[in-house]
């Protein structure tokens, strides 16, 4: 039968282990594979002023970004392909609450300085290789 | 309580009795948002309730935790807390930092990063709040005149929780790696450390409530907090498949999520089989419910349905939608809600020397609340598998889907007014307790096991 000082060893062991396993990961991820995936080299200022934009207005509490954030609003990982600058631009520069559906979007009546980092950052962020998110709908040719 | 110290647990609790009213009334405003009733938009609009709903959710958990580690540790090390006082401080300070991050998602001042949305300024007073409340629990134990395998587990869970929130007060540039590293913080938490507290709770009160022998039941813990380090740290990896990480995630990520369930699976049994083994009946027959729910029902909502959608395959269709809010909702409550709500039925007639601990009050908070939240969950359940086949696998545009989810909107609703009535008749059944009392000190003799 277990003792309990077996049981310690295999609680420490198995973390000991698999923090090991799990930083190596983390350094190749956070030195190559991110810079790699999100192409870092075109991580302008403009995309970087965007990328503050976003987290100051806090987007992902009614968006989703990379299949992150919160489910009021529409996921946005492909909006720039989806929608295109222009529309992205009305919408975040309108005074009044942009509201598809009846669903309003806060109006933040943004400069056209800021709208363009945040379109910049919304264009980059598509851009990222995310192993095949969002996946194209599989049905969607079987309707008639 | 054997310790006058023990009674500031009794503060830590109230505080998590007023957020998670709070809390829950903020999911009420989403809830109808959702439907369209969104008469508050302009004051609350809905990236505000969704921040103060998800840290409120944090604080009172986090409290919940301290104050059941203000009882246990020196009941556990035999001795009282160090300086007290700085224990109530320190549960002031969080209070106090609490309400002025709440304040603050309402004037746009916080961060745009789920779960950690409380601007980085305020990070620093959370962070120094943590080091006073650690130094009180860490000093009570090195004074300590015993150091049972409880009191480390359920410390190194606190201190591991405090050291992994640093990660995510590190600022980048790139999306991608503020993603990676807020998973460091938010997953090491949830599906990491705090099982380790969660463990270190449910043996204490394993070992209060059946009377099993403590060696039996801390050789366990050990095992299933084994088993959560082995599964959960590269489990991580079901947050990295789909943002911008390379795709060793998806390998790593779904083997090791995938024996998550495990470690839920091995609480739950433990937990029934010490109150199957033991064989002395502890009076406190609500605690004891509580106890065994919160083993079995986070092995439902953390281990069951969070495999239900951690395969990267199935992710793929389901990521980013209410098939997450379906598993987040059990898990929390089931997990954290419920642990906390155990031990604050535990502590209570022992802070205020009253037995009113099986009355049908509290009895019914715990049955109305569960059938309530499970509830709410079969809602989440059917919107996120409506969303994921029309959007994800027919393609119909997002607004249009949305609308096709009113009707479980509705269903949520009603179910979550029946959880805050569970609720709010154990704030009631709280309150009843009256205050703590040193009276009661010495008196727990009469709640042992009998």
């Amino acid at each position: 039968m277990l003792s309990k000082k077996q049981a310690l060893l295999f609680f420490l062991g198995g973390t000991i282990l698999f923090s090991i396993i799990f930083i190596a990961m983390s350094i190749d991820t956070v030195s190559k594979g991110i810079p790699a995936h999100t192409h870092e080299e075109n991580m302008t200022a403009q995309v970087i002023h965007g990328r503050v934009l976003w987290d100051e207005n806090n987007c992902m509490g009614c968006h989703t970004l990379m299949g992150e954030g919160a489910y009021y609003a529409p996921e946005l990982t492909k909006v720039y392909d989806r929608v295109g600058p222009d529309v992205m631009k009305a919408i975040l520069t309108s005074k009044v609450p942009w509201a598809p559906h009846g669903r309003k979007m806060v109006a933040y009546g943004f400069s056209n300085e800021d709208a363009e980092g945040l379109i910049a950052f919304l264009k980059w962020v598509g851009e990222i290789d995310l192993n095949g998110y969002p996946a194209t709908p599989p049905l969607k040719n079987r309707l008639k | 309580m054997k310790y006058k110290s023990q009674k500031v647990a009794y503060w830590a609790f109230a505080l998590s009795m007023l957020l998670i009213i709070l809390q829950i009334t903020y999911g009420f405003i989403q809830a109808f948002a959702h439907l369209g009733y969104d008469g508050l938009h302009e004051w609350i609009p809905f990236n505000t309730s969704m921040a103060v709903h998800k840290n409120l959710l944090v604080v009172w958990i986090l409290s919940g935790f301290m104050g059941a580690a203000y009882y246990i540790i020196p009941d556990e090390s035999d001795n009282e807390l160090f300086m007290p006082i700085l224990a109530y401080i320190q549960l002031g300070a969080l209070a106090v930092v609490g309400v002025i991050a709440v304040a603050g998602f309402h004037f746009n001042w916080w961060e745009g990063r789920k779960f950690l949305e409380i601007p980085r300024e305020l990070d620093f007073l959370v962070v120094v709040d943590v080091l006073l409340f650690l130094f009180v629990i860490l000093m009570t134990l090195w004074k300590g005149k015993q150091r049972t395998t409880t009191a480390m587990i359920l410390s190194v869970g606190l201190l591991a929780a405090a050291l992994l929130y640093l990660p995510g007060m590190i600022w980048f540039d790139n999306h991608a790696l503020d993603s990676f590293f807020r998973w460091w913080v938010v997953h090491l938490w949830v599906e990491g450390v705090w099982e380790l507290i969660m463990g270190g709770i449910l043996a204490y009160l394993l070992i209060k409530l059946t009377g099993v022998d403590r060696e039996v039941i801390e050789k366990w813990l050990y095992v299933i907090v084994g088993l959560t380090f082995l599964s959960g740290i590269l489990g991580t990896g079901h947050h990295y498949y789909y943002t911008g990480a390379p795709s060793y995630w998806l390998i790593v990520g779904g083997i090791f999520s995938a024996l998550e369930p495990l470690a839920f699976m091995g609480m739950a049994l433990f937990a029934i089989n010490m109150y199957n083994k033991g064989e002395k009946r502890h009076p406190n027959k609500t605690a004891v419910k509580w106890t065994l729910g919160t083993a079995i029902v986070s092995f439902a909502g953390a281990g069951l349905l969070g495999l239900a959608h951690t395969i990267p395959q199935v992710n793929l269709y389901t990521h980013g939608t209410f098939v997450t809010a379906m598993h987040g909702h059990l898990a929390f409550w089931g997990a954290y809600g419920m642990i906390v709500f155990a031990i604050i039925t535990y502590v209570m007639p022992n802070v205020t020397g009253r037995k009113i601990y099986n009355n049908a009050l509290g009895n019914y908070a715990f049955w109305i609340s569960l059938i309530g939240m499970l509830g709410m969950v079969s809602a989440f359940a059917a919107m996120g598998v409506t969303q994921v086949n029309l959007e994800r696998r027919l393609g119909l545009d997002f607004m249009t889907v949305q609308q096709e989810l009113h009707p479980h909107f509705w269903v949520l609703v009603i179910t979550a007014s029946i959880f805050t009535v569970g609720i709010l008749l154990y704030v009631w059944n709280f309150m009843k307790y009256g205050l703590p009392t040193d009276e009661a000190i010495g008196m727990e003799d009469e709640f042992r096991t009998i």
